[in-house]
């Protein structure tokens, strides 16, 4: 968890050096943009991952009372993901590039990633298999995040094959099929996480278990496997592609914000303040699903997708999603080990300077998130022939996107820096225990 | 992934067969989306320098600035027609003399034919963003050219 959090510390910071090389372009001129914003998408990536599964890996054996199937292979799941990482933070800053959106890294490295989730799948699921009683909604949206990645990143390794990559339409679309699917896959890991916290601190599985549960899910996967194709309703495939993701689109993450509105209104008082900081960020996080909700909603009609599509509208998308969503959720996880496991004399749970970085991190997401729309809009209404030009009209929009991207990194630096200290007292502590008592003199 | 609903509210949807179903429905979609409905068959097959280009494209990461059919990044024009609406000139002025946004990367004389032999590639694709279209009462667009 403490790796993750120097991942988004420093994702973050590549971030805003992207924003200004923006809004200037001589700014780092030696750190290119062709670098700065592959450092920030993989570094913020791996926080999500880090995170959600740093999370399973401690809720299973030490919440649900279920033995790690494989403690060694959770240790060099952790080794491989480092010194994988590690690699291709060095080929991005060489200038060594695969050159995919996303994953822009040289597809070689590629192979450590898989080994690792062979690692973490099988380690999963002999984990949970244990567990004699029916799943609750969570053991189901974990281990269908694990093997939807497998799946997915698979797919966005088949422009290695000619018949793919030759075919322009082709490739296109199914490299956006396998990253929508993959954004579902990590999705499946975050929200699997919310809940189980949301369980937790309501002292009941039965949400985990309910009919309203399993209604998410399957909802979940049915998005994650055929609602990709809005992000290519202009590429020239058959219209029923595009048909069917509109539909679908319209679906989405409804009833995953219900899931958690109904459980916010289950809880008594005493709860909410035992989990006070776990608490506020899943709040914040639901509030950001309605508002993406809605967006996501209007960017998937066709008819506006024509303004939206290839603009900052869609990093707004993007950017609540992230940050709004899924950090929010990862840094109630955070908060919530922090709670159950640090005595309350060492901490309190509800520091003022946590709730500061909250609402900093939040204020300033929310004028982000309204900067990068009107940019986005000025770009797809623009009607000049210049893209330099148009780049000019939006400019006080992108100067006040990145100027709120400081100020949350800073509130989010502030977070991170207590969740950093108190998960390393928490790893002091835990050692403390392990090690046999001094000898008498 | 083995248990059945059983929910203490007893529901009744078998999870395992719902799943299952998805699943097989997920395969049959995606073989469909590999083989039909996303060739190119209006044009002729990518030349050799064009998959010169391709990987000139990539091995600069060229996609972290510009997009394809508005996917990529936006620091940069998109990219799909540059060659129709600019013409091979202009478009190997500015690969080849950098701008004050894009650096003069110093690539060599084979590797820019390259790319503007892909870029050509591209430009034959399709049309984007769309010019000629009409919008549906439903919130879709009939997109009159759409090479298909």
């Amino acid at each position: 968890m403490r790796l993750g959090m120097l991942a988004l510390a420093a994702g973050m910071l590549f971030g805003v050096i992207g924003g200004f090389q923006f809004l200037f372009p001589e700014f780092l001129r030696e750190l290119l943009f062709t670098k700065t914003r592959p450092l920030h998408v993989s570094l913020v990536v791996s926080w999500i991952f880090l995170i959600a599964i740093g999370g399973i890996y401690f809720y299973l054996p030490r919440q649900r009372g279920l033995e790690l199937y494989s403690a060694r292979a959770a240790t060099w799941h952790f080794r491989i993901f480092l010194a994988t990482g590690l690699a291709i933070l060095a080929c991005y800053l060489s200038g060594k590039f695969g050159g995919r959106e996303y994953f822009e890294f040289p597809p070689v490295l590629s192979i450590p990633i898989f080994l690792t989730w062979i690692l973490f799948g099988v380690n999963y699921f002999m984990t949970v298999r244990q567990d004699k009683e029916p799943w609750p909604v969570y053991y189901w949206m974990w281990g269908t995040g694990i093997v939807f990645f497998f799946i997915t990143f698979t797919e966005a390794h088949l422009w290695l094959i000619p018949y793919f990559r030759e075919s322009m339409v082709r490739e296109i679309m199914v490299q956006w099929k396998s990253y929508g699917a993959l954004t579902g896959s990590w999705n499946m890991l975050v929200y699997g996480t919310a809940l189980y916290i949301a369980t937790r601190i309501g002292g009941s599985d039965a949400p985990a278990r309910s009919k309203l549960a399993f209604s998410l899910f399957f909802l979940g996967l049915f998005n994650l496997m055929f609602g990709w194709a809005h992000h290519t309703y202009l590429v020239p495939s058959d219209t029923w592609i595009r048909t069917l993701a509109y539909g679908v689109s319209m679906t989405e993450l409804f009833i995953f914000g219900k899931i958690i509105w109904d459980w916010r209104s289950s809880l008594e008082d005493w709860q909410k303040n035992h989990h006070c900081s776990a608490y506020r960020f899943l709040i914040a996080a639901d509030i950001w699903v309605f508002i993406n909700l809605g967006l996501a909603l209007v960017i998937s009609v066709p008819a506006f997708n024509l303004i939206t599509h290839g603009t900052h509208i869609t990093v707004a998308h993007a950017m609540g999603s992230t940050i709004g969503i899924n950090t929010m959720i990862l840094l109630a996880s955070i908060f919530y080990v922090i709670r159950e496991e640090l005595p309350k004399e060492t901490h309190a749970g509800c520091s003022g300077q946590i709730r500061a970085g909250f609402w900093t991190a939040n204020v300033s997401l929310a004028v982000f998130f309204t900067a990068l729309i009107l940019a986005g809009l000025g770009r797809g209404t623009f009607d000049g022939a210049s893209f330099q030009e148009m780049m000019l009209s939006i400019r006080p929009f992108l100067l006040v996107f990145t100027l709120a991207g400081v100020t949350m990194m800073i509130g989010l630096w502030i977070v991170l820096w207590h969740g950093f200290r108190l998960i390393g007292m928490l790893l002091t502590s835990a050692r403390q225990i392990e090690l046999p008592a001094p000898a008498a003199p | 992934m083995t248990q059945s609903a059983g929910t203490p509210e007893g529901s009744v949807i078998n999870n395992r067969a719902l799943f299952g179903t998805l699943c097989a429905a997920f395969i049959a979609y995606s073989a469909q989306v590999y083989t039909k409905g996303t060739e190119t068959p209006h044009i002729d097959p990518i030349s050799d320098a064009a998959r010169y280009g391709q990987q000139v494209f990539q091995d600069y990461n060229c996609i972290a600035c510009h997009q394809f059919y508005g996917l990529g990044g936006y620091m940069g024009p998109d990219l799909t027609n540059v060659i129709s609406n600019r013409g091979e000139a202009y478009a190997r002025a500015f690969i080849t003399g950098g701008t004050a946004t894009m650096p003069n990367l110093g690539l060599s004389d084979e590797e820019v034919s390259g790319l503007l032999a892909y870029l050509s590639f591209v430009d034959q694709t399709g049309t984007y963003p769309p010019e000629d279209f009409e919008l549906r009462w439903n919130g879709t667009v009939a997109q009159a050219d759409d090479p298909r």
